[in-house]
């Protein structure tokens, strides 16, 4: 442990001591005082961010703790992003503390230790390291789901995840010990180097295969998607919103890292497996995604789905194709978090706003609202002059260069189908007469859904910067791969 | 001047932001000033390229270029210019959306605002789709132009809107997104120094530079090509629509308002028959001239035209039978195009202009007397030749401009196509004629059930005869039928050069076979060689 270790875990330091600190202010704050927990968090992601920028901007070696971590631009972009993220949960999460029923304080201390975990998984270099993080991120993440304690459904949501969530990192976790036991290291770089070596080793591939059944699940890609559906029903909205963006993103960030820096020369055993998966979850999900009248469960669906675009860029192990995943994940969290965000407006009960009907004639009570919608939903769908298409187009080039023609007609037939329901949503808000749908005026989600109509338009017809902070990213990965 | 064609593209979308953010949804006579004011303008700006587009023989193909870098990380430029078919169809679009908005005044009563807004905004797309050179470009404002249209059938369509809304837009989206991967192969194929698909790619620098592919065309291996063909083939296709691709038409038509089915007709069909002539034909000419994609072309495109007649003839809804006369219009469109001789192109797009011309009018027309009886069934009508006699006089004119009336526009364009097919084939004439017999059939059915015969429908006895703001609508398109059909001559020079270019690009030997003395004008100002366009890519390229 050497000052420069201590410099390039200094936003974890900041994290997981605010974390604690948050458990402790009640004493001092008042236990119901959802406004101040409020503001407690977004000040201590204001200090993790600008620690992110000064560890980030120190010019440490690459190489920390060992050679557990990694301090790249790959993983400050990721980290970065999740600040992103979990600020504007917090902001969407603050409506449904306030009323004082369920702690404040405890619920961004959870958020904190996850945004932790998520950040270690993204800078993590070594399977070990990737695996602490990501429990961290899953234990988190469980107690979140069954957040609102005294309802049924969030209980049930909670445990089916627990069970389902728990069995998954031991099958990953059983994937990890075979392939140290095939290759003697559970250092990415070390990793690679060994499978380079050992073509057809059947330890290996097992444990690559239990590994990315692991992987799948956090992600969400069928055939491991069972849980998806109830867990982001159940759940309360914003950690729906939360489990659909940040977790998923940081499972695709290791995902991408695993495969990208210690994987690659094993190309050709896995690449059929994650090109079926792919095919699968674009498949299942968008079908299933068009029978839907719950508008959680429908956005559920089409998260597997997007799960299953973005398994196109891991798979095409090629600099376009990272660089999609990256950009897919931006443009998706934005899109996604503002539809959850209208989700929040519309809740009438603590359940509601689930319901299709429930944005009947919306544009007659909130046109700047159903219009956002329609620019979320057409970025979703992955259609110009949206930030989804910059990504779609990413994904499809990327699987048409690395020669998956037929994924990449998959995928776009796919994409035209998830047009259907997505649209079922602008025919209520628009073609349906009668209610005007009933809005909860709030400045905080207000806020949030404008935030992501600009970014969403914004990277969508000028995309430039985004391209080249994504190229920036992962050059290191893609030399690495290369060599 | 140096702007010119991004002033009238994005002339409308001011037009349309002002209505947004300035005008109350209440007033609606403000609404309709601003938007006649904008399209009226964009039409009138438009003349400019009408006027100013040089036709002399030695000028450049394309003319009015903008370029400059929009993304360079993957070589998309913001890159617009036009050929003379290109600046055609500007002018129709142009026109038909001022006449389109100006014959909404009474037919639209609710939610005026959005229905302007929309209007404008899907001005903004079809004239981007015709200006746009880079493939990222023209892919983005052919997806923009979905949007509008859904809403405008889906809020103030007939009793099955939702269903037509719908069905026509995942119809164009699935053809669309196969469009876009045969893009990217395209890109791929130019860019990547790497196999490809198993294929050698050509290592050039990164870029969507239509034109550059344009140049390419005949590298691409014939297999590759076929694929690339299908993915166009199917955007194209379904936007024409040719036979069997066609079902959303009817639907989309009959549900459409009065300026939708206008500008469905006009202006978003010609999409599909621009995006053969354009990107198609010239980027994969060995596709294009092989057995297997001309044939199966071919064999469509004359079922279309019988198909489309026949279905026609049985229709008891007037907009439904107009809606299927486009079917078989196109499919002449179609063949004359695939006859691949400069009088088959000519007249292909001669008759892209005319349909929009006949068939908007037609629409137009439909629209009246539906606002007035709110039906549009034929055996409701009879004998109202005697209340409309206005009326009856512009619904003849644009019945025989459609049947191909001598004198009126449609029978140059039908000649031209006939002239051009009979060259390759006479059995495809010999059916091509045969559709123009069942097309004078079925219009004049149509005229005789309506107009003629006893006045026998009480309710047709208090029928008001056109307002002055309606035969304004139609003076216009009555006034470019006898043009086109008394002095074509402008509209061929303006066509031929293209024409000429395409043909060369398709069958770089048509004109030595056919003796004919053929310079090729520049691609451009300041790119008078290939090789120099070449390497300004090069070093945009490296830079």
């Amino acid at each position: 442990m050497t000052w420069a270790d201590l410099l390039f875990l200094l936003p974890e330091i900041v994290l997981s001591i605010g974390g604690c600190l948050l458990l402790l202010a009640p004493v001092i704050g008042g236990r119901n005082n959802g406004v101040a927990a409020k503001w407690s968090m977004l000040l201590l992601l204001v200090a993790t961010a600008a620690a992110i920028y000064v560890a980030a901007g120190a010019g440490i070696p690459s190489l920390a703790l060992g050679t557990l971590f990694v301090a790249d631009p790959f993983a400050v972009f990721f980290k970065l992003l999740f600040v992103v993220v979990i600020a504007m949960i917090t902001l969407l999460s603050a409506e449904f503390l306030e009323d004082g029923r369920y702690s404040a304080w405890e619920y961004y201390s959870l958020m904190a230790f996850a945004l932790c975990g998520m950040m270690f998984m993204a800078s993590g270099t070594h399977l070990i390291s990737i695996y602490v993080g990501l429990e961290l991120l899953s234990l988190a993440s469980y107690i979140l789901a069954g957040y609102y304690k005294n309802e049924t459904r969030s209980t049930e949501a909670a445990m089916k995840y627990f069970v389902l969530g728990a069995t998954s990192s031991g099958i990953l976790l059983y994937g990890m010990s075979l392939i140290y036991g095939a290759c003697g290291s559970l250092h990415l770089e070390a990793i690679s180097q060994a499978v380079a070596t050992m073509a057809g080793n059947q330890a290996l591939i097992i444990g690559v295969m239990l590994l990315g059944a692991g992987l799948c699940f956090k992600v969400a890609a069928v055939p491991f998607h069972v849980w998806t559906p109830d867990v982001y029903t159940g759940a309360p909205t914003p950690v729906t919103a939360f489990l659909s963006t940040a977790s998923k993103v940081a499972a695709f960030a290791i995902f991408a890292r695993i495969f990208y820096m210690g994987l690659h020369s094993l190309e050709p055993d896995w690449n059929s497996i994650i090109a079926t998966v792919a095919a699968l979850s674009m498949i299942v999900g968008n079908l299933a995604a068009v029978t839907q009248t719950n508008v959680k469960r429908m956005l559920a669906y089409s998260s597997i789905a997007h799960a299953g675009y973005a398994l196109l860029g891991v798979l095409a192990m090629s600099e376009i194709g990272l660089q999609g995943v990256l950009i897919y994940m931006l443009v998706y969290a934005f899109a996604n978090i503002g539809t959850w965000a209208m989700v929040m407006l519309l809740r009438r009960r603590e359940y509601a706003g689930e319901n299709v009907d429930d944005f009947d004639g919306l544009h007659k009570s909130a046109p700047l609202y159903a219009f956002a919608m329609v620019v979320f939903l057409l970025s979703l769908g992955g259609i110009p002059p949206t930030a989804g298409f910059i990504g779609k187009y990413y994904l499809f080039a990327a699987a048409i260069s690395a020669g998956y023609a037929w994924l990449a007609v998959i995928a776009v037939l796919m994409s035209a189908v998830s047009m259907f329901y997505y649209f079922r949503l602008v025919v209520a808000m628009y073609l349906k007469d009668g209610a005007a749908a009933d809005v909860i005026p709030s400045r905080q989600v207000r806020f949030i859904v404008i935030v992501c109509l600009i970014a969403t338009l914004t990277l969508g017809i000028l995309p430039e910067r985004m391209i080249r902070g994504a190229a920036r990213s992962i050059a290191p990965i893609v030399n690495l791969a290369s060599r | 001047m140096q702007n010119i064609l991004s002033i009238i593209t994005y002339w409308p979308l001011v037009g349309a932001l002002l209505i947004l953010f300035f005008v109350n949804k209440e007033s609606s006579r403000a609404i309709k000033t601003i938007a006649t004011f904008f399209t009226g303008s964009t039409f009138l700006i438009s003349l400019v390229l009408w006027f100013r587009y040089d036709r002399s023989s030695d000028a450049p193909i394309f003319q009015f270029v903008e370029r400059f870098s929009w993304i360079p990380s993957i070589g998309v430029d913001y890159f617009f210019g036009i050929d003379g078919i290109a600046m055609l169809l500007i002018v129709l679009t142009t026109l038909l959306s001022f006449i389109a908005i100006y014959c909404s005044f009474t037919a639209i009563e609710q939610r005026q605002k959005e229905y302007y807004v929309l209007l404008l905004m899907l001005e903004t797309g079809m004239i981007g789709v015709f200006c746009a050179l880079d493939f990222f470009l023209f892919y983005v404002f052919w997806e923009v132009m979905l949007v509008p249209m859904y809403f405008l059938i889906g809020v103030w369509g007939g009793p099955r809107k939702l269903y037509a809304a719908i069905k026509f837009f995942l119809y164009t989206l699935a053809g669309s997104v196969l469009m876009l991967l045969a893009i990217l192969a395209l890109y791929f194929y130019n860019t990547s120094g790497i196999p490809f698909l198993g294929i050698a790619g050509l290592g050039n620098a990164p870029t969507f530079d239509i034109l550059k592919f344009h140049e390419i065309g005949h590298s691409i291996p014939p297999e590759m090509q076929f694929w690339l063909f299908l993915g166009f083939f199917f955007a194209f296709a379904i936007k024409v629509p040719m036979f069997p691709f066609h079902t959303w038409l009817p639907d989309a038509h009959v549900e459409a308002p009065t300026a939708g089915s206008v500008i469905l007709a006009a202006v978003l069909l010609k999409m599909g028959t621009y995006g053969f002539v354009r990107f198609a034909l010239p980027i994969l000419p060995d596709a294009t001239t092989s057995s297997r994609i001309m044939i199966p072309v071919v064999v469509l495109s004359i079922v279309g035209i019988v198909y489309g007649a026949l279905v026609a003839m049985v229709q008891p809804d007037m907009k439904k039978l107009v809606a299927y006369s486009s079917v078989s219009h196109l499919g002449f469109v179609m063949l004359g195009m695939f006859a691949l001789n400069p009088m088959g192109l000519q007249g292909s797009v001669l008759q892209m202009i005319n349909h929009g011309i006949s068939t908007g009018g037609l629409f137009l027309l439909v629209g009246i007397v539906y606002e007035r009886r709110h039906t549009r069934m034929i055996a409701e009508y009879g004998g109202i030749a005697k209340v409309m006699p206005v009326y009856a006089f512009f619904f003849l004119v644009t019945t025989l401009s459609s049947i191909g009336l001598p004198t009126l526009n449609g029978f140059i364009g039908e000649f031209a196509i006939l002239l051009g097919v009979a060259n390759v084939s006479m059995v495809w004439a010999a059916f091509a004629a045969l559709g123009i017999v069942l097309g004078a059939a079925y219009m004049l059915w149509l005229y005789q059930r309506v107009f003629w015969g006893p006045l026998d429908n009480p309710k047709n006895n208090e029928l008001k005869d056109l307002s002055l703001r309606e035969q304004w609508t139609l003076i216009p398109l009555v006034v470019c039928m006898f043009w086109i059909g008394i002095y074509p001559k402008p509209f061929f020079d303006i066509m031929e050069e293209p024409v000429n270019y395409i043909v060369k690009k398709v069958e770089p030997n048509y004109f030595e076979k056919a003796g004919i003395q053929y310079v090729e004008p520049p691609l451009m100002e300041g790119h008078e060689q290939p090789a120099e366009h070449a390497e300004l890519h090069a070093v945009e390229g490296a830079r």
